[in-house]
């Protein structure tokens, strides 16, 4: 069996890797997978956490952020079209109207 | 107990009338207005009539009549109620207020006829009314200063009256400021009662005071309260010192002066200090000092009313000598003559008042004794009723004045321990000097060439609606100057001396009101002193020797003053009908005390260098405004501001607009939480 902490270094690692992409990249969409990348990770913490001590209800919660990261995709693309067609571009720094 | 008497009523029925006059006033025609007025005075007037029918029929073990209708406040062992004290005083007193304050309020219907605000006037003259007789009936000294506080209130918005008029609405002010540093020593001293029997109520206040023991430090707290009682009393009724705003208190409408500022709310602090003769009697010193103030008070006043020409100033300053009398009379515990004089002032004051109201009604407003003379055949009956009251304030024999004018003087010179010769020789060259400028005024008014002014005589007026020349005042202003003159004549009959008593005429025999009084204001000291018993038949003629001296003595200084009057009279006779140029030659010749005198001793310019200017620069203008106001509190607010101001501009830097500081802000966040995290699981 593979102990837990392997899960939870590679969630770790899969997390950080998702808050570096979405620090560093500036394209919506890239930066709109680094999340996915951050939930998906905390996702395998719950499951890891799940097998290791026989408790359901973690894999509950990560059937509802499934849910929830659907629900995200759907709306978070259609704005990323949106943003496309009025401005032509997906890089996140051109989108700054809300500065002072 | 006769809980029939429904005495809440009488001061309530005049505040229904303010109410309703003061909120829907404006939409009533001056008929209602005065109707309404009228009404719940008259009805007052009527209680107030009843009650003492009602009086006369009670059993004395009911006397004072005293009932608490709602407790008003209860803090820890401490009560005060709504009740009202009926006794003999306060039932004298109520017949006084309600009696002028009705014919004075039939007076303003004519008086205000054309003047503006007239639902306002009869609105404050009702409230001041309420307030008055919340004064009198109550039955602790906590109700009693609510009604005082309230008349001055009353004046305060009555002086006013005229408030488009800055010296009106500064008179106003003057008034209010005065009063409340005579209420001031008033609070001080209800807090020494408080603090020592725990309640203000008189019956509780007065049964144990009359137990205190007169040495030691009960005598001193006793001297204390009576002197800080004075004090108030000495704002209210505009004595020795606090008298300045009385004279200024003129600018009000006169029926107004009449009401307020001669016959009853000034009269209030000797309504006080006689409610309080238990406290007073038993503190000698504070009599003396009352006596004192009064006396020098009686002179001082007179002396500057001999100067003026205005004539509503010479009655002002008559009133603040009148006052000076009854003083007097409570400074040396003849409580009853003071209240009888204040009750023949408030006839002959309120008399001399509305008929000066009449005679400026006339002149179309001209208050300047200078510019009337020869009035006597154009207004006829204001000169017969004014005659009336200048005879009766100056002392003549028969009319109201000289039997309590004479009273006080009396007892100022035989009340034993209190009594002084002093006392009675400035007291008689006080009423000479009434006389003089009481008959002054009457002969510069009434006699003499014509000095009013063309245009007055002939034109002016507009305001008042009907044509030019000097005119007699209506009958509804009239009509009230007649009842108060023949009060004025028959009011002294209700204490003719006794060695008076065959050849006048009195009311309930000689000496009616003392012996009326005397269950309410103690026992006068006479009756202390009386003989030891006579045992021996010599004893008795002794005795009955010594008091046929005593009435010798009496009528001696009854025959002084009433000299001391002639001469007054024969004086203004000489200076201001014989000899017209003299007035003229004399002050030039004194040009520097007459001068002082005619600018009241500059009293208000002394008051105003020591008090006035002092407090408004250095406190009001440097400290409170421009330390403390200016220099503190707006100073914090507009740094608290700039700070704030400063801060967000330099954070607003935060808010770039770009996603990603945003995100980095967010992760920074988050890692400064998770840090937080771990660091608490591993302490």
């Amino acid at each position: 069996m593979v102990p837990l902490s392997y899960y939870l270094v590679l969630s770790a690692v899969l997390f950080c890797l998702g808050v570096a992409g979405f620090l560093i990249k500036r394209n919506v969409i890239t930066i709109f997978m680094s999340i996915e990348l951050m939930l998906n990770a905390v996702n395998l913490t719950f499951v890891a956490f799940s097998a290791q001590l026989h408790k359901l209800s973690a894999q509950v919660f990560v059937f509802f952020v499934m849910v929830v990261a659907a629900a995200e995709a759907a709306v978070g693309l259609a704005i990323i079209i949106a943003i496309f067609r009025s401005r032509q571009t997906l890089n996140v720094d051109k989108v700054d109207l809300l500065k002072l | 107990m006769s809980d029939h008497l429904h005495l809440w009523l009488i001061p309530l029925l005049p505040l229904a009338g303010a109410f309703i006059n003061g909120l829907f006033g404006r939409r009533f025609s001056n008929r209602v207005v005065s109707a309404i007025a009228l009404a719940s005075t008259a009805a007052s007037f009527g209680l107030a009539a009843w009650t003492a029918m009602q009086f006369a029929h009670m059993p004395a073990s009911d006397i004072p009549y005293h009932r608490d209708y709602a407790p008003w406040i209860i803090a820890g062992g401490f009560q005060a109620d709504f009740g009202v004290y009926l006794d003999q005083l306060s039932l004298v007193m109520i017949l006084v207020v309600t009696g002028v304050g009705f014919l004075i309020h039939v007076y303003s219907v004519g008086y205000m006829a054309h003047e503006g605000g007239y639902y306002r006037f009869f609105s404050y003259l009702n409230l001041f009314m309420f307030f008055m007789l919340t004064l009198v009936l109550a039955s602790s000294y906590l109700l009693m200063f609510v009604g005082w506080e309230g008349v001055g209130l009353a004046s305060y918005l009555l002086i006013g009256f005229y408030f488009h008029k800055d010296s009106a609405a500064n008179a106003g002010k003057k008034a209010f400021i005065v009063n409340r540093i005579g209420d001031f020593g008033f609070l001080i001293g209800m807090f020494l009662l408080i603090q020592k029997f725990g309640t203000l109520n008189y019956d509780y206040v007065f049964s144990h005071v009359a137990n205190m023991p007169l040495e030691g430090h009960s005598a001193g707290f006793l001297t204390a309260v009576a002197l800080l009682l004075m004090v108030g009393a000495c704002g209210k009724s505009a004595q020795l010192p606090l008298y300045v705003w009385l004279p200024d208190a003129m600018e009000g409408p006169t029926p107004v002066s009449a009401l307020i500022h001669a016959a009853t709310m000034v009269t209030a602090g000797v309504y006080m200090v006689a409610r309080s003769n238990a406290i007073f009697s038993r503190a000698p010193l504070a009599l003396t000092v009352v006596a004192v103030v009064g006396l020098a008070t009686a002179f001082f006043a007179a002396t500057i009313g001999m100067a003026q020409n205005d004539i509503k100033r010479v009655l002002a300053y008559s009133t603040i000598s009148q006052l000076g009398y009854m003083f007097l009379a409570c400074g040396v515990a003849a409580y009853s003559a003071a209240i009888f004089h204040l009750m023949t002032h408030a006839f002959f004051k309120a008399l001399l008042f509305l008929s000066a109201g009449s005679v400026i009604h006339a002149l179309s407003g001209e208050q300047d004794m200078r510019h009337m003379g020869g009035l006597r055949k154009k207004i006829p009956w204001t000169f017969a009723v004014m005659t009336v009251g200048t005879f009766a304030i100056a002392g003549t024999p028969y009319l109201a004045g000289f039997y309590s004018k004479d009273d006080i003087l009396w007892k100022a010179y035989s009340t034993p321990f209190y009594g002084h010769w002093s006392l009675w020789l400035v007291g008689v060259l006080t009423a000479g000097i009434t006389a003089f400028y009481m008959f002054r005024l009457w002969f510069m008014t009434f006699f003499g060439e014509s000095r009013v002014p063309e245009h007055v005589d002939e034109h002016g007026h507009d305001e008042h609606g009907h044509g030019g020349h000097v005119h007699e005042s209506p009958w509804v202003m009239l009509a009230p100057l007649v009842i108060l003159a023949a009060l004025s004549i028959i009011g002294g009959y209700l204490g003719v001396p006794e060695i008076l008593a065959k050849a006048t005429p009195t009311i309930g025999g000689p000496d009616a009101i003392h012996h009326f009084l005397a269950p309410a204001v103690g026992s006068e000291p006479e009756e202390h002193a009386l003989p030891p018993k006579a045992e021996s038949a010599a004893a008795l003629a002794t005795a009955e020797h010594a008091q046929e001296a005593e009435h010798k003595m009496e009528m001696m200084l009854t025959g002084a003053s009433v000299a001391a009057a002639l001469i007054g009279f024969l004086l203004a006779w000489l200076l201001y009908w014989q000899r017209t140029d003299l007035p003229e030659k004399i002050t030039s010749q004194i040009g520097g005390v007459y001068r002082l005198v005619r600018d009241k001793y500059r009293i208000d310019e002394l008051y105003g260098h020591l008090f006035v200017k002092p407090l408004v620069e250095n406190i009001s203008t440097n400290l409170l405004w421009k330390q403390i106001d200016v220099g503190t509190i707006d100073t914090l607010v507009n740094d608290a501001a700039a700070g704030a101001q400063e801060l967000s501009r330099r954070t607003r830097r935060m808010q770039s607009g770009n996603i990603r500081s945003y995100a980095g802000w967010v992760a920074l966040g988050a890692a400064a939480v998770v840090a937080f995290m771990v660091w608490m699981g591993m302490q």
